[in-house]
């Protein structure tokens, strides 16, 4: 009836085209592209890190050395700020008006809907006063963090300290991200694992202002913290304590090492510093200090420093010329004239009874019975050559765990140096090395060069009469055994049989406590059977460093201990004296000789070297 | 007695049932995109959901009494009705209240009325009464001058409100006009304008020059199939643009010429030769031609003009991401992407009721008005945007029924209308938020939160409604 009215087909047909080309396109938004359900939940899921505790720190008596404290950082989600009070911020928090705008600017460059940290690890004390004026300060919120604290000050190269991890970590390892907290030194890096526990994750969701609006299907997804692992040191916390004191003003360390587990009972770096220096907003700062400071508080000096081992090392090669029989400990004598004489060589020595047998020769620590005794090896037809008998001396110097890293459960130790026959060579002509040139080897001075944990290692070798364990600060994680504790637990033999030791303890011992005088004399304490040796480190750059190594007492010895003294002159001076006072401290529990303690705790031998 | 009856049996009740289930499917909509599950609203009239019913109560008292109404009452009274809806508009002006910059609503009492909404209904019965006239003739150029009288003057106010969206549905009324006879060369020429609209803003204005004279040319020889006249043609223009492009390097430089100009002179210069040729040879259709490609070209250059200095920035952009200049998924882009995302994520068959989260937590803005198609992507997934589409398509399908059964020109004319209507705005309400359409603020028909456009929509139909119980009689 109406001529256009098959244009309701045209009409009908242009609906029909839109649904179907919608219903394709959605076909093709819903169900074949997988893009947008990603993006979704990108955009609404957000994940809240749970933090763990981190593992404490207990000394071999079961005395917390460190521990955590609850501290807060401000947070600051810069669209939910109104205005405040900046007068009373300023004044609750501690800083200035410029600080306060410099860090708003900083966290709306950030972003105006998420939340950063405005003022990082606020103090309980201000936490407190802060918290009660909260609700003025809208935009503003607290967030838990925890610090490190140390109950007592001491041992802060053993702990370490923790930092925030740097972006190549972040990177390596996927278990951190930014601003997680890691142990950067000492047993918080080393046991960085243990004690970190591990992060749990409570997935909220959010809207398009950030804002959490519930969790994510009801936490069914979320992980708890675990807490990290206690750790149980091997540090006797008086004995450690004691250690810091007597190295006041002085610059050196001390190791004390239980013999027969090889669990360091102290470990003294001098100068140290305030472990709580490196904690808290104000650590990058100190550290900065620290790090300028001359006398170089960081350096840990028992595992970095090297010395030449001086007199003490005699005992070693008398350990190996009696292991070799090259030296007879009934039949062998040496004459010394006020030292040792080969053509138009003199190697000088102090006044004593002559000629004299190994006992007696490190009771007086006497140069010329080693340098005969030294050259009588290298020299010794039965080894075919020089060079093949030392490398036979070597091989039981490298036994004794010198030249290598001992492998205690701290970071940054170094090796040593024994020097290789080659190193030799290089020197003085292939086929040129004679044995006179390297005869100061056989007094611990020239090339050779120990760290005090090694040194300490040294006297619970002979300790033991033989044999060692690894030095080690940790006895227990988490109150138990650990597999990577093992490796402590496998005792070490040295090239030198237990019975070769005997004459090399008594001379020891004569050191301390012979009647005709020792080197050691001062080291004596009453009732206790102190076996030691004093040593002299030469040291080119000024006075020479003062070197002791003892073990007591001398049958089923507790503790050997090394202690070194920088620039303080002769070992019994100096070193000999402080290890004598850690060994009766140890042993005893008290000290008898106050006038002594007195004297070294009022020795001031920085001479002129702070700043 | 009698007569009531018939009527409730006249009265399309598969239609009245399609309107209820989409009005139903609408509140679920709106109810979980304004749900919280942290602050739960309860039954307070502060929650959407809650006013919803409330505009659905109102809208089926509306429907009821658009039912009541005496089917003449419509045709009688659609000039005052429209006069109405243009002081309405223009009181609007004076008086409305803004919402995101668009001033477009009365406030009376507790209640906001958009009178937009009143106007298209308005204007769909007066358009119906203009073209059911005796004396219509579609073809003429009077028929096309009136009908684009009546249409284009609500809009203008619109318009002037900075309710562009609402402005444009009116457009959509010309698909009554064509049923009912509009030339097609009508629709041609449309088409060829929009598509012109498009390749202007995608194209060089050179390059546009250029299509159009060689359309022009191959018009000239479909029409007359004189291969020897239209190659001359484009030969002359080809010289005199070239011409014109050396001398003008020559003046101006490489870089300073714009290419526009050459070929401008290259189609204006030959013009009046021939105009000359096509008198003598009586080539009558040769000056509509003639006209036509100048017209294009006059608009090529308006469009470009219009598009940077009449057209806001955002619209602007809006149109660039449609066409795929512009891409921005963080700025002007951020919202149709989320959108897509939050429809995306609902998968095949969706996250279930109340479990969307991109709709909820705000990452689509307007989540219960021009974006509550999301919400029914994002929780019921493809199968609901299916039927939801589905269940338009078929009411779509019924009005153009309803209006093919009327005996009286103006029932069927105002179905139409209706159409056009719902037409218009799901196909662009659904489109931007899939990134087809550009992002026009326009509501879903019966889905959108809103009383004035749920009661607009409701009263729409069911004035159809009404004619069609009484399709037997004729109405004028």
């Amino acid at each position: 009836m109406n001529p256009f009215s098959q244009r309701k087909l045209i009409i009908s047909g242009v609906f029909v085209l839109m649904v179907l080309t919608y219903i394709v396109k959605l076909f093709f938004l819903q169900v074949i592209d997988q893009s947008y359900k990603v993006s979704a939940s990108n955009n609404v899921l957000r994940r809240v890190t749970q933090y763990p505790a981190r593992g404490l720190m207990y000394d071999r008596n079961g005395e917390l050395l460190v521990y955590n404290q609850a501290a807060y950082d401000l947070m600051v989600t810069p669209n939910q700020l109104h205005e405040f009070d900046t007068a009373l911020f300023c004044s609750l928090l501690n800083i200035t008006k410029q600080q306060v705008d410099q860090r708003l600017r900083k966290a709306k460059r950030y972003s105006y809907y998420k939340s950063s940290v405005f003022l990082e690890q606020i103090s309980a004390e201000e936490y407190g006063a802060f918290q009660e004026y909260l609700f003025q300060f809208k935009g503003f919120y607290t967030q838990t963090r925890s610090l490190r604290r140390y109950p007592q000050n001491m041992a802060a190269h053993t702990f370490g300290y923790v930092g925030e991890v740097d972006e190549k970590t972040t990177k390596a390892d996927k278990y951190y991200n930014q601003g997680d907290y890691i142990g950067i030194s000492g047993i918080e890096k080393l046991y960085e694992e243990d004690l970190r526990g591990k992060k749990g994750v409570e997935i909220f969701m959010v809207d398009v202002h950030n804002r959490i609006k519930g969790q994510y299907k009801h936490g069914r997804y979320d992980t708890l913290a675990i807490n990290g692992d206690d750790i149980t040191l091997t540090i006797d916390a008086e004995l450690q304590a004691y250690g810091e004191k007597l190295m006041t003003n002085k610059i050196g360390s001390i190791v004390a090492i239980e013999p027969s587990t090889g669990e360091v009972l102290a470990i003294v770096s001098a100068p140290t510093y305030n472990p709580d220096l490196l904690v808290g907003r104000e650590r990058s700062a100190n550290y900065k200090t620290l790090r300028n400071d001359p006398l170089n508080p960081l350096f840990c000096r028992p595992l970095q420093a090297r010395y030449p081992p001086g007199s003490t090392f005699k005992t070693v090669n008398a350990l190996i010329g009696l292991q070799e029989k090259n030296i007879n400990p009934a039949s062998t004598y040496y004459p010394c004239h006020y030292g040792y004489t080969s053509g138009r060589f003199h190697m000088g020595c102090h006044g004593h009874a002559s000629p004299l047998d190994v006992r007696q020769a490190i009771q007086h620590s006497c140069n010329a019975y080693f340098a005969y005794a030294f050259r009588d090896m290298l020299d010794n037809p039965r080894y075919r050559g020089i060079d093949s008998a030392y490398n036979h001396w070597r091989n039981y110097v490298s036994s004794f765990g010198f030249g290598e890293k001992l492998g205690i459960d701290m970071p940054y130790e170094v090796k040593g140096y024994i020097p290789s026959f080659n190193y030799y060579e290089r020197v003085y002509g292939k086929g040129h090395v004679k044995s006179l040139n390297i005869i100061s080897l056989s007094i611990g001075q020239g090339e050779i060069l120990l760290t005090p944990i090694q040194m300490a290692n040294l006297a619970s070798i002979i300790a033991n009469r033989g044999y060692y364990y690894r030095p080690h600060v940790v006895k227990e994680i988490n109150g138990e055994g650990d597999s990577k504790l093992e490796q402590y637990r496998t005792k070490i033999q040295t090239m030198v049989d237990s019975v070769t030791f005997a004459p090399v303890i008594d001379g020891m011992y004569m050191a301390v406590n012979s009647p005709a005088g020792g080197t050691a004399g001062v080291a004596a304490i009453k009732g206790i059977e102190v076996c030691g040796k004093t040593g002299t480190a030469e040291n080119p750059h000024g006075k020479d460093h003062s070197i002791f190594m003892a073990f007591a007492p001398r049958e089923n010895p507790k503790i050997a201990i090394s202690v070194y003294v920088e620039n303080a002159g002769f070992g019994a001076s100096w070193a000999a004296p402080i290890a004598s006072l850690m060994i009766e401290k140890y042993l005893t529990d008290t000290v008898t000789r106050q006038w002594m303690e007195q004297r070294i705790l009022n020795a001031d031998l920085l001479d002129g070297k702070k700043k | 007695m009698e007569r009531r009856s018939s009527f409730l049996k006249n009265v399309d009740w598969l239609t009245v049932a399609i309107y209820f289930v989409l009005v139903f499917l609408g509140w679920i909509n709106i109810y979980s995109a304004s749900y919280n599950s942290e602050s739960s609203l309860g039954f307070s009239f502060d929650a959407r959901y809650v006013r919803q019913l409330v505009w659905i109560g109102t809208a089926i008292g509306l429907a009821t009494l658009a039912l009541i109404l005496d089917s003449k009452f419509y045709s009688a009274f659609a000039e005052m009705f429209y006069i109405i809806s243009i002081v309405l508009l223009m009181v609007t002006l004076v008086i409305g209240g803004e919402v995101n910059g668009a001033k477009s609503w009365i406030e009376l009492g507790p209640v906001k009325i958009q009178p937009a909404e009143f106007a298209k209904i308005s204007t769909a019965l007066v358009l119906s009464k203009v073209m059911s006239r005796y004396d219509f003739q579609p073809e003429s150029f009077k028929s096309l001058f009136t009908v684009t009288a009546v249409i284009i003057l609500s809009p203008l106010f619109i318009l002037l409100q900075n309710d562009t969206g609402s402005a444009l549905v009116f457009f959509a009324l010309y698909l009554a006009f064509f049923r009912e006879g509009m030339p097609i060369i009508y629709v041609g020429l449309a088409v060829w304008f929009v598509l012109l609209f498009i390749l202007s803003l995608l194209l060089e204005t050179h390059t546009v020059i250029i299509i159009i004279s060689l359309l022009g040319f191959v018009l000239f020889h479909i029409y007359y199939n004189r291969l020897k006249e239209t190659l001359i043609g484009v030969g002359i223009v080809c010289v005199i643009s070239g011409a014109a492009l050396l001398v003008l390097i020559q003046i101006m430089g490489f870089d300073e010429t714009p290419l526009w100009l050459p070929f401008t002179i290259g189609i204006g210069i030959p013009i009046p030769y021939f105009l000359i040729h096509a008198y003598k040879h009586k080539l009558n259709h040769t000056y509509r031609i003639i006209l036509l490609t100048i017209a294009s070209i006059a608009l090529a250059f308006s469009v470009d003009y219009a598009f940077n200095n009449i057209l806001a920035p955002h619209q602007r952009t809006r149109i660039n991401h449609v066409l795929g200049i512009e891409f921005d998924p963080q700025g002007a882009g951020y919202n149709v992407n989320q959108s897509k995302i939050a429809i995306g994520s609902g998968g095949f068959s969706g996250k279930g009721f109340l479990q969307g989260t991109q709709t909820k937590f705000k990452f689509v803005p307007e989540q219960s008005t021009d974006f509550i198609f999301c919400t029914i992507g994002e929780e019921w997934g493809f199968v609901g945007t299916t039927i939801v589409l589905l269940l338009f398509l078929w009411l779509l399908l019924k009005i153009v029924a309803i209006a093919e059964r009327q005996k009286s020109k103006f029932s069927r004319i105002y179905a139409y209308c209706v159409a056009a209507i719902f037409f218009f705005h799901v196909a662009i309400n659904v489109g931007m938020t899939i990134g087809i359409a550009p992002v026009i603020g326009i509501p879903l028909p019966f889905f959108s939160y809103g009383g004035s456009s749920l009661w607009g929509f409701t009263f729409l139909l069911f004035i159809l409604i009404k004619l069609d119980a009484n399709r037997d009689e004729l109405i004028m």
